[in-house]
């Protein structure tokens, strides 16, 4: 074996999407794994150990081929050829075929077999093969390869001793030629390419004739991310032996205009001779179709059934994102509560108590409340995946979403969206193709999450609270306009920032499965614990800067306007304040409602406390940006008091409810506080005039449909992307959107309402 | 003879079969990632293969090819010329 005996055996898991390989990996590492990420990139990494040996399973994406033109063919390439900081190089490659499909699934296994690594092979899925009377000669297969091939059943435990057993006692492969051949001029420039990286040692010595194959293969099959990688791997090379590459290259382009079909049919053609030795399927054999899959699909992608079926699962899986996650999240908002009052009962009044309860648990809230949400939507998209329904949907959805240029598998992240754009922009990890994906992450935040929701409340309450009819209307429109703008968005993205050919759809429609509970579980909590270390670092960072802004600098009382001051001397005459109430008061009204029994505050201190915390926060950093702002929001009908409420929203949008709370002097205050509801629709500006009327309110919840605040987004946007350009980017389009469309709604609305 | 020339006149792409028509490929074009992919695939000249279903809005469709189902656009399988099977 090539490993030393300090280092364990490395052994990587190969297989095209569908044959098993997941539920292989799980039964051989017993779940006992490590996710992760690659560097750079957002291809999922697992990892863990061979049960009862000392050796390494990682798990490959999941690939029909290693043609550089999705991340995970090039994940899987660049992992096989031990070309990623930190992964050392497979000493074994175990390989999952299926044996059901086993013509398609032994194309990725020959581009394997070329790069000389030992390799084991588990005919996985026999059992389908078998029932559907197809009958796979193992051994005849494993002599014609030259690797042992074992027949497995993942799901049930099958073979898998003799996986154990084949991996750790894998030996060295002779390296064999490639057991097909090329056109002659094919085949000179596979050696011409191989002598030069033999010479350089920049392909390891056993895999050079496949790494040459696979670079001509690169340079010549005309698409954009192939060649990309081609450019790639010249650039480690000298110059002079790049352009000998590019020499080799040109040449056979020359002689042979499509080297790169030429190829692939080459390997389809030896498969072809592989298959003819060792299937045999009687002629009564049923076709894929004609088993459980085919009756299910009758209905399930049937004209008028289909989409019935369809629109009930998504309308299942947006309830459970919606409605199950809320009973967990009240949990979870409770529990913040309850420690910040803890906390908040123990320490002294001061910053640092301030800093722990509105700041630090406030921020952890933050990340947290999102949890439920994730969990759910991830066991969601689990199940929609494992059962092979998820291709289903792409392909009901396909012909709607390349309406705007997007693809099938575009549409349940953005569905998703409605709950919570992180978890939607998370989904896209399924969409193989960079500028669709990043097409549907760039609007996926305009969909009406359920943060939004609450400002809604507040605002349709405060201004159409007396009309529900129009109430719903308007409630309704906002949902449609967050749907339309993202649809529209889409179209011009894909028209100019991502436009190019257009990508193919180019699906398989696996058989349907019975998902497994415990893998299930498993991928969930991953998945979602990676969310909250990725993306619940920057949440929690951001939360703690906006309490700095929204606590500093401390005022007391003689900062306070000589208006405020007034009013409270006025609240001070009308009845003398409780001494226990006023020390309280320090520490911001949020804190003063949550720890004092309201029972025993009298009215004036209530409203006492509120006001000094409104006149803090107008005097903070907050408060100050807020009202320099004003001039800037004036024209879309908002004073400073909405304004600060817009800011505190960057963070996340549900602190509007809450921040406005404050600034109108109301203290505490949720969507579904009537003195806020009241406070609003009683406002007036300096001159007298209502603040809020149905224009500016409609003005409002307009900036909030297309607004991007939620700093979450844009950091999971940022991890996902892999640069601050594209969060930067939404922020600004968005930011204009936003504004263009509040200054629309009250510049025509206050005009045509005269 | 008919017969013949009434599939070359109707049917020139996987495009143009019908549910339960099968058809070998003759070549496949178009634009290289689609076309390579295609291939890749295993919609190499000569494979048979059946039209099984369309999606319920007319596009994409589902295919059947070496044991296995796959589905492209109509705009793909425009792209791949067939022959009588």
């Amino acid at each position: 074996m090539t490993q030393s005996p300090t280092t364990s055996l490395q052994i990587a898991v190969a297989g095209n999407p569908n044959s098993g390989k997941t539920t292989l990996f799980n039964a051989l590492t017993g779940l006992r794994m490590k996710v992760g990420n690659y560097p750079g990139v957002t291809v999922e990494k697992r990892e863990g150990p061979l049960t009862g040996t000392n050796a390494v399973l990682l798990d490959l994406p999941g690939v029909y081929s290693l043609s550089a033109r999705s991340p995970d063919e090039e994940i899987a390439r660049d992992v096989l050829q031990g070309r990623i900081p930190g992964v050392r190089r497979p000493d074994v490659v175990l390989l999952v075929l299926d044996a059901a499909n086993l013509e398609r699934n032994l194309y990725l296994a020959t581009q394997i077999l070329d790069f000389g690594a030992p390799v084991v092979i588990a005919l996985n899925m026999i059992d389908v093969a078998r029932r559907r009377g197809v009958v796979i000669d193992h051994a005849a297969l494993a002599r014609l390869l030259g690797v042992p091939v074992i027949p497995t059943v993942a799901s049930e435990g099958e073979g898998l001793d003799a996986i154990r057993k084949a991996l750790t006692s894998c030996a060295e492969r002779p390296p064999a030629r490639r057991p097909w051949s090329l056109p002659p001029a094919f085949e000179a420039a596979v050696e011409a390419v191989a002598a030069v990286m033999r010479r350089s040692a920049a392909v390891p010595p056993r895999a050079v004739s496949a790494g040459a194959l696979l670079w001509l293969m690169d340079y010549l099959s005309g698409d954009a991310p192939s060649r990309r990688s081609a450019e790639r791997f010249l650039g480690r090379l000298s110059s002079s032996d790049a352009a000998a590459l590019r020499a080799a290259a040109e040449a056979l382009a020359a002689e042979l205009p499509d080297a790169a079909a030429t190829a692939i049919e080459a390997r389809y053609e030896w498969i072809a001779g592989i298959a003819a030795q060792v299937v045999s399927a009687p002629p009564t054999a049923a076709r894929p179709g004609e088993g459980a899959t085919d009756r299910i699909d009758r209905y399930l992608t049937h004209r008028v059934i289909g989409p019935v079926f369809f629109a009930a699962v998504m309308f299942v899986l947006f309830l459970s994102i919606f409605a199950w996650a809320q009973p967990l999240m009240a949990l979870i908002e409770f529990a913040q509560n309850a420690v910040a009052g803890l906390v908040g009962d123990r320490m002294s009044e001061g910053p640092l108590r301030s800093l722990m309860t509105d700041g630090v648990i406030a921020g952890v809230g933050a990340v947290v409340a999102f949890f439920p949400q994730i969990c759910i939507l991830f066991l969601c998209l689990g199940v929609l995946e494992d059962s092979g329904y998820m291709a289903r949907a792409a392909f009901i959805m396909d012909r709607v979403m390349s309406r705007v240029g997007l693809h099938g598998k575009s549409f349940i992240p953005l569905l998703s969206s409605y709950a919570c754009a992180i978890p939607g922009i998370l989904a896209t990890r399924t969409i193989e193709d960079r500028r669709d994906r990043f097409t549907t992450i760039m609007v996926a935040p305009l969909m009406s999450c359920s943060a939004r929701l609450p400002v809604y409340i507040i605002v349709i309450g405060a201004v159409f609270g007396d009309r529900p009819w129009l109430a719903a209307g308007v409630m309704f429109s906002m949902y449609a306009l967050g749907t339309l703008t993202a649809l529209a968005m889409a179209l011009l993205f894909k028209k100019t920032l991502f436009a190019g050919p257009r990508p193919p759809f180019i699906m398989e429609l696996p058989p349907y499965h019975l998902p497994r509970l415990s893998a299930l579980l498993r991928t969930t909590w991953d998945r979602s614990k990676l969310f909250l270390t990725n993306a619940g670092t920057t949440i929690f960072a951001v939360c703690v800067v906006i309490w700095a802004l929204s606590y500093f600098p401390r005022t007391d009382e003689q900062d306070f306007s000589p208006e405020v001051r007034a009013r409270l001397a006025a609240l001070d005459a009308a009845g003398p304040a409780p001494s226990a109430a006023s020390p309280r008061v320090g520490d911001g009204a949020s804190h003063a409602a949550r720890t004092a029994d309201p029972s025993l505050l009298s009215q004036s201190s209530e409203s006492r406390a509120n006001l000094i915390a409104a006149e803090r926060l107008r005097l903070s950093c907050l408060g100050r940006l807020g009202r320099f702002l004003e001039p800037a929001i004036e024209p879309l009908g908002f004073d400073w008091r909405i304004g600060v409420g817009i800011l505190s929203s960057f963070l996340a949008r549900e602190v509007f409810v809450g921040t406005i709370g404050i600034t109108f002097a109301v203290g505490e205050a949720d969507e579904e506080s009537v003195a806020l509801r009241e406070k609003l629709a009683t406002a007036v500006w300096p001159d007298g005039r209502p603040v809020l009327t149905p224009v500016t309110g409609v003005g409002l919840m307009v900036f909030y449909v297309l607004a991007c605040q939620c700093i979450s987004t844009l950091a999971v946007v940022r991890k996902e992307t892999g640069s601050w350009r594209w969060p930067a980017l939404m922020f600004a389009y968005m930011s204009v959107l936003a504004y263009v469309g509040a200054f629309l709604v009250f510049q025509i609305g206050a005009r045509a309402l005269g | 003879m008919a017969a013949i020339s009434k599939f070359a006149a109707a049917v020139r792409s996987l495009a143009d079969l019908i549910p339960g028509q099968r058809a070998r490929v003759a070549a496949v074009s178009g634009p290289a990632a689609s076309r390579n992919r295609l291939l890749e695939m295993g919609l190499t000249r000569g494979t048979v293969i059946e039209l099984i279903r369309v999606a319920p809005l007319g596009d994409p469709i589902e295919l059947e090819l070496r044991g296995y189902r796959l589905s492209v656009r109509r705009a793909e399988a425009a792209n791949v010329s067939i022959e009588s099977a």
